[in-house]
């Protein structure tokens, strides 16, 4: 049965991609994306942000321990994680903007499957040799001299994994307070493990799957293979212009029959991807344009003019093809739809910085106990209890005020007094950065509704102020 | 079938086709790349391993334990273990505290109090009810009003001996006579006396039977409920002023429980629940809101 249509193999071995360096305009861009990557991802956690002798210093900090995130100026609790869920939906249409405008340049320049990639390829070519080279070696017997080699690419690949590893703890905890506990095996275990899984995934990543990555694992380029229309940029090789291949000798000879490929090949030499370009467009394709850079060397050498393999829009493609001028790169990027997914980022990010900056840092919340609903007290009063939990968003202790509104005769105290001390409200204060929780009682007159709705009430009485209030419910007999 | 003659090609892609076709669908020939086959022999060899290391094959009377022993009984029978273990020092601590010296130490008083509520979830709930509200004969727990005392180590003492124990020496007791069964008063006694009651309670309005009442509430209550019927606590005598009652403030069960007397018993427990547990169920049953601070004289509490 497997084998009935004539192929006998279940799978297919992978086939070695030795990428050529290259030099060339696209070729600097990703250098310097990559440093700017890079050093975003290792240099971020050790930012540091005052806030005070009451919240952490570190600009940015995931802290999953206190339910908090920090972001230089900005505090998230969890409760307000609809910022955090913000943030991810202007991430994704930040994305869909980027690909709508530039094609997969998230692929191709700033994806961390790229960066690392690149950046353990770099390695390779310091250890082993440029392309021909490390062909050379891969087919070789083992020896001493290939374990070497091997040996120590591993060696440096293991090194950046665990650097990489190693760094993405750093946004979960003050950073050079890990770092010291890291090293002198104080840290906690998951943050051992952590860095074993984050270690290996890099080097098994970056170091052998590689491509496999983008075209098997990873959904995104199947998603912008949909997104990806007629208007979109993609690293075209202009057929029109290029066919009939053929070496500069022949083409001199007769230059009717040939275009402008010379047939040399280093467009595929140079794919990360190990895809030929001149076969069109293919989701193998991440648009990372070091072909561009390589096709664009060769013409320079041959004198041809640049551009044989460019980025290009399937509809320029048609008009070049025709022989008509290609659109102004402005008409291309101000499309409608560019338009609207910027208006649609803008306008999210517009939301949340407004309800940031409107967002109140105390807050009330009340429970009423279910169970005893309501308790008779000797003296005829019937008393409710209450969870009240205040909550001070401020990164310093405040002293509050809670009361109730609507709720005649109502005395309150709290579980930490007598009822002698009962009174119309209570004062706390609430600790820097967190909920104070009181078990209030509340006596109120026997007579009365079954169910009277009233108000919970808390005041800050410092100088700041502010206050927020809740509904709650009394209950009798 | 292979033999290389009808090879079809997707003009398309360039790939061999499988050969088959339904409604001019086609499939194309693509094989896996070798990592994903190779991912594929190790989840088999993983599910191998899984079930020769644990529980697995469902048998006639039994199942397959795995060479490992693990069980989900025995994971939590060890999960419970640490736990008891864990807590233990927590437990020695509160066990070790004299119970009036609890509340200076927050922490413990709080831990003793979380592990109050969770034995009186077990020991306790079945007479005073879930949110300790009690029923009829059943004290509430939550409200101010106290048989032998609401400070923490009156609490203490009634969970540790108990109500009306018969083979407890320490257990706490006091016997209010059965008024009009064993004919200590008349019939139109206790009607009387009854009518003081509801006139003290603020239930019903001075009646001349309730004067009559008062004189016979002088001579024959007062002894143990007080002159002014504020009841005596080390007596366990109720307050019979307040509006909380145990049994009920109406004329016809009050006139029940003077005329058979009412004799509620609650186990003791020091010799079903260690020291810790005693004391934590003491703090929690204070906590529900009608604990009381420690008299000042400690002299009246023996009894």
């Amino acid at each position: 049965m497997l084998m009935s249509a004539g192929s006998s193999d279940l799978y297919e071995k992978r086939k070695g991609v030795y990428p050529k360096a290259v030099d060339g305009f696209y070729r600097r861009l990703k250098w310097a994306i990559m440093a700017m990557t890079l050093a975003i991802y290792w240099g971020t956690p050790w930012l540091r942000w005052d806030r005070g002798p009451y919240a952490p210093d570190q600009a940015v900090l995931i802290d999953l321990a206190h339910r908090r995130f920090y972001m230089f100026a900005i505090e998230i609790w969890p409760h307000e994680f609809y910022y955090v869920a913000g943030l991810l939906i202007m991430a994704g249409i930040g994305l869909f903007l980027v690909t709508s405008a530039v094609g997969r340049a998230w692929c191709g320049y700033a994806c961390p499957q790229t960066v690392w990639t690149d950046l353990y390829q770099h390695v390779e070519r310091a250890i082993d040799g440029d392309r021909n080279a490390q062909i050379r070696l891969a087919k070789a017997p083992w020896s001493a001299a290939k374990l070497a080699r091997r040996l120590a690419k591993w060696g440096i690949w293991l090194a950046i994994a665990f650097a990489t590893g190693g760094a993405w703890i750093f946004y979960f905890a003050d950073a050079p307070g890990l770092s010291h506990a890291f090293w002198t095996g104080g840290a906690a275990p998951v943050a051992y493990a952590t860095v074993a899984v984050l270690t290996a995934t890099t080097f098994l990543l970056g170091g052998f799957m590689r491509e496999q990555v983008c075209i098997y694992m990873c959904p995104w380029p199947r998603i912008q293979t949909a997104m990806l229309d007629e208007t979109s940029l993609v690293v075209t090789y202009k057929d029109w212009r290029g066919e009939t291949r053929g070496s500069v000798k022949k083409a001199q000879a007769n230059p009717a029959l040939f275009g402008d490929c010379i047939d040399c090949n280093q467009c595929v030499a140079v794919c990360p991807t190990g895809i030929d370009i001149r076969d069109g467009a293919q989701v193998g394709c991440i648009t990372c344009a070091l072909c561009i850079d390589a096709c664009d060397t060769v013409m320079a050498q041959v004198g041809r003019p640049r551009g044989l393999i460019d980025y290009c829009t399937q509809e320029d493609a048609e008009a070049e093809r025709k022989g008509a001028a290609p659109k102004p790169v402005l008409n291309r990027l101000l499309r409608p739809r560019t338009l609207a997914y910027a208006a649609v980022w803008v306008s999210i990010g517009a939301a949340m910085l407004f309800a940031l900056s409107a967002r109140t840092r105390i807050d009330i919340a009340a429970q009423q106990d279910r169970n005893p609903i309501f308790v008779r007290l000797s003296d005829g009063a019937i008393r409710n209890a209450y969870m009240v939990k205040v909550r001070n968003m401020e990164a310093r202790p405040r002293p509050v005020t809670v009361a109730v509104d609507g709720l005649p005769g109502a005395m309150l105290w709290t579980d930490a007094m007598p009822r002698e001390a009962a009174a119309p409200a209570v004062t706390a204060t609430v600790p820097a950065d967190s909920v104070a929780k009181l078990r209030l009682f509340i006596a109120a007159p026997a007579a009365g509704t079954a169910r009277q709705d009233f108000t919970f009430t808390v005041r800050a009485t410092d100088r700041e102020g502010g206050g927020d209030s809740e509904p709650a419910r009394f209950e009798r007999p | 079938m292979a033999d290389g003659q009808d090879k079809h090609i997707d003009v398309a892609t360039g790939t061999e086709l499988k050969g088959h076709e339904w409604d001019g669908i086609a499939e194309l020939d693509t094989p896996l790349p070798r990592w994903w086959l190779w991912t594929f022999y190790a989840t088999i060899l993983f599910a191998i391993g899984y079930v020769i290391a644990y529980p697995a094959i469902p048998m006639l009377h039994d199942y397959t334990r795995g060479a490992l022993g693990w069980s989900s009984r025995g994971a939590l029978d060890k999960e419970l273990a640490a736990r008891e273990a864990e807590v233990a020092p927590l437990r020695r601590a509160i066990a070790d505290t004299a119970i009036t010296d609890l509340p200076a130490r927050p922490q413990l008083m709080q831990a003793a109090v979380e592990g109050g509520r969770a034995a009186f979830k077990v020991h306790c709930v079945q007479c005073h009810g879930s949110g300790a509200a009690g029923a009829k004969g059943y004290p509430n727990l939550n409200d101010d009003d106290w048989l032998w005392g609401g400070d923490l180590a009156t609490i203490e003492k009634t969970i540790t001996d108990g109500v009306r124990n018969p083979d407890h020496a320490e257990t706490r007791v006091s016997i209010m006579p059965a008024f009009g069964r064993d004919q200590l008063l008349t019939g139109a006694q206790v009607n009387d006396v009854l009518a003081h009651v509801r006139v003290i309670s603020r239930q019903d309005k001075t009646s001349a039977a309730s004067q009559r009442g008062a004189k016979v509430f002088a001579d024959n209550c007062a002894v143990c409920h007080g002159a002014d019927g504020k009841g005596t606590r080390v007596l366990g005598a109720p307050n019979l002023t307040d509006g909380l009652w145990l049994y009920g403030g109406d004329a016809e069960t009050i006139r029940e429980t003077v005329w058979n007397s009412r004799q509620g018993v609650m186990p003791r427990w020091d010799d079903k629940l260690d020291k810790a547990t005693i004391r934590m169920l003491a703090t929690y049953v204070h906590s529900l809101g009608g604990g009381e601070a420690a008299p000042v004289e400690a002299g009246n509490g023996a009894q």
